[in-house]
């Protein structure tokens, strides 16, 4: 397996924190890569930086051997790279419908003089857009929820459509930041289910942030433990959950 | 009660959701085709006025209400549109190129205008914007030569193949003509809600992060946003000239810039019915109050500044009790008949909200 997404040596420090410290890692096509660590690690400014949000201190970023230092925030999702967000960011007033539909923005091939007279290429790209986004929909469930408005739902179908949004890019690699947080047991199990779906059936990478650790040995591969923004362990579930420098760090917080 | 039972995804692309609605509209376009043999002139008169209102409601909602950037420049744009058009017809170009071109050109300088906005959010973009009404006024005085300055201009006769459409002699085919602008913009704004620009409008509007994690540009969303806007801003400020048959630096003052913005926000914001109905209540207000004013005995009194009152004062009361404005109560009215009887007390509470921040964490 090749590698996907490659972070070398970056640092980021806000003011005088450093939320990112000489990091490195690299994820292979295929597979479910985790990142664990305790609150205000910087496993989310991680995130932030693949997404371009922030610009590194220091350090490069490579996705599929392109530099995405190279590119803006919405040029990342063109290399097909889509992400939920720790606190749900969705379009609160429009419909879930449309909210999976803005995920299909990047394979827009229409432009607004053709989209103002709905020229007949338009409604064929809508059609097509709207094929894609009921495959999410029969994926995920949302069936029931399809036109409801996003402000009215509970928390727990908002993590959902957000996951959806992201698949309906119709990604080569997934950041999911904490897609297990605030959820139910039962929605927990379904968030594992489609994880595992996500990676065996459509074949996309996915790179997690995670704090459940049932649900990180459940699904992922390898796991990357982050204390204070720096590499603490790198492994197997098992290997970090059982690192000596990973159980000091989480001593006291008990999570383990 | 209505159901759709949906059989392909044409059902939610197309324009009208059921048959019911195509008819509703359709009847709703018969009766305001035929409405000049229906209304005498003055009213006929009243009801393009709303027409042209309505006009430039859609410009500022389609930034404000499906975009989230609110302007309190566009006179600006109106008067831009106004001046550009009756020049270039003064020119001897004919009204059907005229129109089109000063909305185009009106469309062009707000994108300009727009890109050193583009960073400014909420409050900020608002009192920013202020400044466009105030410099229009100062630089109609100063480029005299052209705008004719304080003394004014007057809106010359539309024709178009040899029919000639004036406000006061024919105030018929002037109606018809607005009518006519008033439809294809309409259309235009419905079909871009439709397809992916004015999904990114909304996306934009609601969150920044997500839109651009999505893959949304956000500043030339924002731009095309400002572009159209003010392009269809700069039709209706065209309209208004010919409207009102004379115009000068005062006509697009920053009162019209307040007077728009509170407009579609009581009309509702983010819906195209919102802004008919917001232009319904600013054409409609002064006559009414002067009709109230009758009623009390009061009418050889003048009472300044009432009218701005009243208006600030309902909106005041809409912001409090109905944020979603005119449009909707009109859907919560329109769901309780066709639930009745059993629409329930607390059905249009809110599901809480969840805080949102700004921070990315
Ligand atoms: N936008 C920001 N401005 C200032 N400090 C920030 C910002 N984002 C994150 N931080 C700081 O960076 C550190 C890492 O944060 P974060 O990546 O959100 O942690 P995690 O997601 O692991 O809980 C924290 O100390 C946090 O306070
Ligand atoms: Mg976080």
């Amino acid at each position: 397996m090749s590698q996907l997404l490659e972070i070398e040596n970056a640092t980021l420090k806000f003011g005088g924190v450093v939320a990112v410290n000489d990091l490195s890692f690299s994820v292979k096509e295929g597979e479910v890569y985790a990142i664990v660590g305790p609150n205000g690690a910087g496993k989310s400014t991680v995130f932030n930086l693949i997404s371009r949000f922030y610009d590194p201190y220091a350090g490069a970023l490579r996705f599929d051997g392109q530099n995405l230092l190279a590119r803006s925030a919405d040029a990342v999702a063109d290399l097909g790279i889509a992400r939920t967000f720790q606190n749900i960011e969705l379009f609160d007033h429009a419909t879930v419908l449309q909210n999976l539909l803005v995920g299909r923005h990047r394979h827009r091939r229409t432009n607004m003089v053709q989209e103002m007279l709905f020229t007949p290429k338009v409604r064929r790209e809508e059609e097509r857009h709207r094929a894609a986004v009921e495959d999410v929909i029969d994926f995920l469930d949302l069936q029931p929820y399809r036109d409801k408005m996003i402000a009215g739902l509970p928390y727990g179908v908002r993590k959902v459509v957000e996951l959806g949004r992201a698949l309906a890019s119709g990604p080569r690699l997934l950041l999911l930041d904490e897609p297990a947080s605030g959820l139910s047991v039962e929605e927990t199990q379904d968030m594992r289910w489609w994880i595992d779906d996500i990676r065996k059936q459509m074949g996309i990478t996915v790179l997690m942030v995670e704090h459940d650790m049932g649900l990180v040995s459940g699904v992922s591969d390898r796991v990357l433990a982050l204390a204070d923004g720096a590499k603490l362990a790198e492994g197997t579930p098992a290997q970090v959950q059982s690192d000596p420098a990973v159980i000091e760090a989480y001593l006291g917080t008990g999570v383990v | 009660m209505r159901i759709h039972f949906k059989t392909s995804y044409d059902h939610d692309i197309r324009l009208f959701p059921d048959l019911w609605s195509f008819g509703v509209y359709a009847a709703l376009l018969v009766i305001a085709v035929i409405l000049p043999w229906l209304m005498d002139d003055f009213f006929l008169g009243e009801v393009t006025n709303v027409l042209i209102w309505a006009i430039a409601g859609l410009g500022l909602m389609l930034l404000t209400g499906q975009t989230g950037q609110a302007s309190l420049g566009h006179a600006a744009f109106l008067a831009l549109g106004c001046y550009s058009c009756i020049i270039f017809m003064e020119q001897g170009w004919p009204f059907l190129i005229a129109f089109p071109v000063a909305g185009i050109l009106t469309g062009v300088v707000g994108t300009i205008i727009a890109i050193p906005a583009i960073r400014l959010h909420g409050i900020y973009l608002a009192i920013a914007t202020i400044a466009l009404s105030i410099l229009a006024d100062d630089i109609i005085v100063l480029l005299d030569p052209i705008t004719d300055g304080v003394s004014g201009k007057f809106a010359p006769m539309i024709t178009i193949f040899g029919i000639e459409i004036e406000r006061w002699t024919t105030p018929d085919r002037f109606y018809w003509l607005v009518l006519a602008i008033t439809v294809l913009c309409t259309l235009a704004y419905r079909n871009l809600l439709r397809s992916p620009l004015g999904r990114a409008f909304a996306a934009v509007r609601d969150s920044e992060v997500s839109a651009s994690a999505m893959g949304v540009h956000i500043a030339r969303t924002k731009a095309a946003a400002f572009g159209l806007s003010c392009a269809i801003t700069g039709l209706a400020g065209a309209l208004m000239g010919f409207y009102a048959g004379a115009f000068n630096n005062e006509t697009f003052s920053i009162v019209i810039s307040i007077t728009l913005l509170m407009m579609i926000v009581i009309g509702g914001l983010g819906s195209i019915h919102g802004a008919f109905f917001g232009a319904v209540v600013v054409a409609f207000l002064p006559q009414f109050l002067s009709m109230a004013k009758d009623l009390v005995g009061g009418s050889s009194v003048a009472i300044p500044g009432l009218e701005t009152g009243v208006f600030g004062m309902i909106l005041i009361l809409f912001i409090l009790f109905e944020p979603m404005g005119i449009y909707g109560r009109w859907m919560k009215i329109r769901i309780w008949f066709e639930l009745f009887p059993f629409a329930r007390k607390d059905m249009f509470k809110r599901q809480k909200s969840y805080l949102k921040t700004e921070r990315l964490r």
